[in-house]
């Protein structure tokens, strides 16, 4: 029938571009008739067709210049969807082309088979063509002609996006057995090929975890290794950087709408500042009192969480507020098949990284940086050659918490922020130094990213609480054998 | 007997004890049970389960209190031994419901609802009390013996403990939260009808019940304080001041932490099998960290290394809990986050240090 129609059509003398009898059917065939006539109006290509379908969408089509009301379902709106996207694939533009090709790679009507062939002859843009062949292709697979079905299966298997390998594997159970062959040859080439973007995939899932574990235990880490205390409020810390970093974006929302994207430049140090001085006030309002008594620390920094928690429920509220992304932070790369790599995670690995190495400098280029490098090897001694050793733990507490509000901040990019926010990374950035080992920012780094990754790993074999729970109890197999974690400063003190 | 009973308590502390045990086995039985319901003096179901969960509670405080007090050690995860005992003794009333479940099968509605044909291998035989009582003793000893023996034997200590037993709880707690570990999931255990053949609600069998957590809370005193008089409990008290020192004067001190950190356990557990038909419920938010470490602050606010402040703590704090969780809900974090400050600031003898402080 459709070759019939495309006979007359071609024959239709050029100045009747738009096709009558497809038009009638339009206005009063079935729906059958109607996508079949949808497919025909396509086949030329005509940019006529587009405003045709479009006004035909809203309902109404014009035969020999009358208006006849049609009723459209849902079924003849996609059909229309996918036409209009299969037409701008003649578009001169390549955006639009590759939008268009995009639109039609998930799935489309075997009416528009034509019309993409007719795409992929014109078509040499490398990124447009391949997604064409596989719209294409899944077209041919759908018809009734066994040698169509075997080529493309052929050309599906040289593709390497995930549509294809869920059309193989429906194909490698048909009841032909040459096209069952076939299939399964064909679904081997595309799960080799896909393989290599899941590990990609797992992999930068993985760095991705770590950078964020390194956010959330750097001041841990800082603070442990200086005062030999555990701050239970850490992950309180975590949260009001996240909260700091909504606060700026209200006011950014008010008071500067249109600089709405750079809000986060401000949210930055805002975050620190804040969380600092929260985390310097608590230096010396308790933790300084309690020196010497580690488990006491533990037990009243726990106290402090709960305030914090429920003081930033009293004036937020107990749910979770809404942190807007940035234009820049939203969206991702498409950096394999199937593999979208979100502009946040990227901007969060880099941001991590920055951080890092601003903690370094400071560390090793300042006279802070010395001292606080000096307490935590030997405080008594430090003490002794006049290192004013009180002070340096209210900065380095400040310093230790306010790389906890960066921590808030970037998070606040990717998750849900709420009074508990803290709650859910304490536990793991604990793992982290314990795993790490205190004293050096090595042992911290290669820490989160080994943990990062063996939860991703894990994740991806037997699912997230299987691997948390493997993760911990692998943790705590790993101190029995290093009770200083991966790399311990070595002393030779007992009590060490 | 009477040396014995000389080291345990002065005539004072007796008197003190006899007072309790009479008001809890003679006063409150009667006081729910024969009064009248309308009468002014009769206590009421609402506050027997009260004052059982407390004393469970302080059971628990004060196992905690022979580890940390006494021992040094400061484990944040004695609410997973509380909530195994609890889930040993839950298997064994959840088959107690029999079929009268809302599917009226022989399988716990939970596991009905899973689609599961038959028990999984955690629970078997456990429709013997027998059993259940085993594995209520078993299961928290066996873990705590297990984990104490690697931890304490590479010596990891202080607030590295505290942190691995942190994530030895919040580990279970995530595997209990799963369906396929076969406990009931978020929802664990609940709705249970009978207890050794009785039926679980009515207030003769609250009372059996509450009697017998006032016999064990006092046996646990008892046995708690026998063991900090005797030489092992010194050298436990040695070993949490100067455990190098110990060590170098010839005392295997692995052992001797081994050993209250599982006795500890052990008793956690206990208490947990008598909570749970006092309660009615178990699930895996027994396992949070947060309720680990808030078994920490009773003993602090009771006074540490006095067994019995353990008991004043682990009453002062959730009475104060279930008094501001009904009338400012929205103030008890900040009091107990206050407690938890002002103890460790200003109290670090609790309660009990203040008296005495008082009375010399």
């Amino acid at each position: 029938m459709r070759t019939l129609l495309l006979a007359f059509f071609l024959a239709a003398s050029p100045a009747l571009a738009i096709d009558r009898a497809a038009l009638e059917k339009l206005a009063s065939g079935d729906n059958d008739e109607k996508v079949e006539a949808i497919g025909a109006l396509l086949a030329e290509g005509d940019p006529e067709a587009a405003a045709v379908l479009a006004k035909f969408a809203e309902g109404e089509v014009v035969v020999d210049g009358k208006a006849v009301e049609v009723v459209v379902n849902n079924r003849l709106r996609s059909a229309v969807a996918d036409a209009l996207a299969a037409l701008r694939l003649l578009s001169p533009e390549r955006a639009v082309r590759l939008e268009a090709a995009k639109a039609l790679a998930g799935g489309a009507d075997a009416s528009m088979l034509a019309l993409v062939r007719k795409a992929l002859e014109k078509e040499t843009d490398p990124d447009i063509k391949p997604l064409l062949d596989l719209t294409a292709a899944s077209m041919e697979m759908a018809s009734g002609d066994k040698q169509t079905r075997l080529a493309a299966i052929r050309r599906l298997g040289e593709s390497n996006s995930p549509n294809s390998r869920t059309l193989l594997a429906e194909a490698a159970t048909d009841s032909d057995a040459e096209i069952r062959i076939a299939a399964q040859k064909s679904l081997r080439e595309v799960q080799g090929k896909l393989a290599w973007g899941e590990r990609a995939g797992l992999l930068f899932a993985g760095i991705s975890l770590g950078s964020i574990l390194l956010l959330a235990a750097l001041g841990l880490a800082i603070t442990y290794g200086l005062m030999g205390v555990i701050n239970m409020a850490h992950g309180e810390l975590i949260m009001i950087g996240a909260y700091t970093t909504y606060v700026v974006q209200n006011l950014f929302k008010a008071n500067f709408p249109g600089a709405f994207d750079w809000y986060l430049l401000a949210a930055v140090p805002a975050s620190f500042v804040f969380s600092a001085l929260v985390g310097m006030a608590l230096e010396r309002l308790v933790i300084r009192w309690l020196y010497g008594r580690p488990l006491e620390t533990l037990l009243a920094t726990w106290g402090i969480s709960l305030m914090l928690i429920q003081s930033v429920r009293s004036i937020f509220g107990a749910a979770n507020v809404q942190v807007e992304n940035p234009a820049f932070m939203s969206g991702g790369i498409q950096a394999f098949a199937g593999v979208v790599l979100p502009w946040s995670r990227i901007g969060i690995i880099v941001f991590a990284v920055a951080v890092l190495i601003s903690i370094w400098l400071l560390l090793t280029r300042t006279r802070l940086g010395l001292f606080v490098r000096s307490v935590t090897q030997n405080r008594d001694m430090a003490s002794c050659v006049g290192v004013p050793t009180a002070r340096v733990d209210t900065w380095a507490f400040g310093l230790g918490s306010g790389i906890a509000g960066l921590a808030g901040c970037a998070l606040s990019q990717i998750g849900n922020v709420g009074p508990d926010l803290g709650q859910g990374y304490i536990v793991d950035s604990f793992m982290v130094v314990v795993f790490g080992g205190v004293g050096q920012l090595a042992g911290t780094v290669y820490a989160a990213l080994v943990l990062g990754f063996a939860n991703k790993f894990l994740e991806s074999m037997s699912g997230a609480v299987i691997a948390k729970i493997a993760v911990l109890v692998f943790i705590i197999f790993f101190i029995q054998r290093r009770p200083q974690g991966l790399f311990a400063v070595k002393g030779r003190a007992v009590d060490a | 007997m009477s040396a014995t009973s000389g080291r345990l308590y002065g005539r004072k502390g007796w008197v003190v004890l006899g007072v309790f045990a009479f008001i809890l086995f003679a006063i409150f039985p009667v006081l729910s049970l024969k009064i009248s319901p309308d009468s002014p003096l009769h206590l009421s179901q609402y506050w027997v389960t009260l004052i059982g969960k407390i004393m469970c509670y302080a059971i628990v405080a004060i196992a905690m209190d022979l580890a940390w007090g006494y021992g040094g050690i400061l484990s944040l995860g004695h609410g997973l031994f509380f909530a195994l005992g609890g889930y040993s003794m839950g298997m064994y009333l959840m088959r107690q419901i029999g079929r009268e479940g809302q599917y009226q099968s022989d399988l716990p509605d939970f596991m009905v609802f899973l689609d599961w044909k038959e028990f999984p291998w955690q629970w078997w035989n456990t429709d013997q009390f027998w059993w259940a009582a085993l594995l209520v003793v078993l299961v928290p000893g066996l873990l705590a013996l297990v984990f104490g023996f690697f931890a304490f034997r590479s010596r990891v200590k202080g607030v590295y403990f505290s942190i691995i037993t942190q994530a030895l709880t919040f580990a279970a707690m995530l595997l209990f939260f799963r369906n396929a570990t076969g406990f009931g999931g978020n929802n664990g255990f609940t709705d249970f009808k009978r207890i050794l053949g009785l039926p679980i609600t009515t207030p003769e069998t609250r009372m059996v019940l509450f009697v017998c957590t006032g016999f064990f809370l006092i046996g646990t005193l008892l046995l708690g304080r026998w063991i900090v008089t005797s030489k092992f409990g010194r050298v436990l008290a040695a070993i949490r001041d100067a455990e190098t020192r110990v060590a170098f004067c010839g005392y295997n001190t692995v052992h001797y932490k081994l050993a209250i950190f599982t006795l500890s356990a052990v008793i956690c557990g206990i208490a947990g099998a008598l909570y749970v038909p006092q309660v009615g419920i178990i699930n895996p938010s027994e396992m949070s960290p947060a309720n680990s470490i808030e078994i920490a602050i009773w003993v602090a606010v009771g006074g540490r290394g006095t067994l019995g402040g353990a008991i004043v703590g682990a009453g002062l704090v959730n009475y104060a809990k279930s008094f501001f969780t009904q009338v400012f809900p929205e103030y008890w974090l900040y009091a107990l986050g206050l407690i938890f400050i002002l103890v460790t600031l200003f109290l670090p003898q609790g309660v009990m240090g203040f008296f005495n402080r008082k009375n010399k």
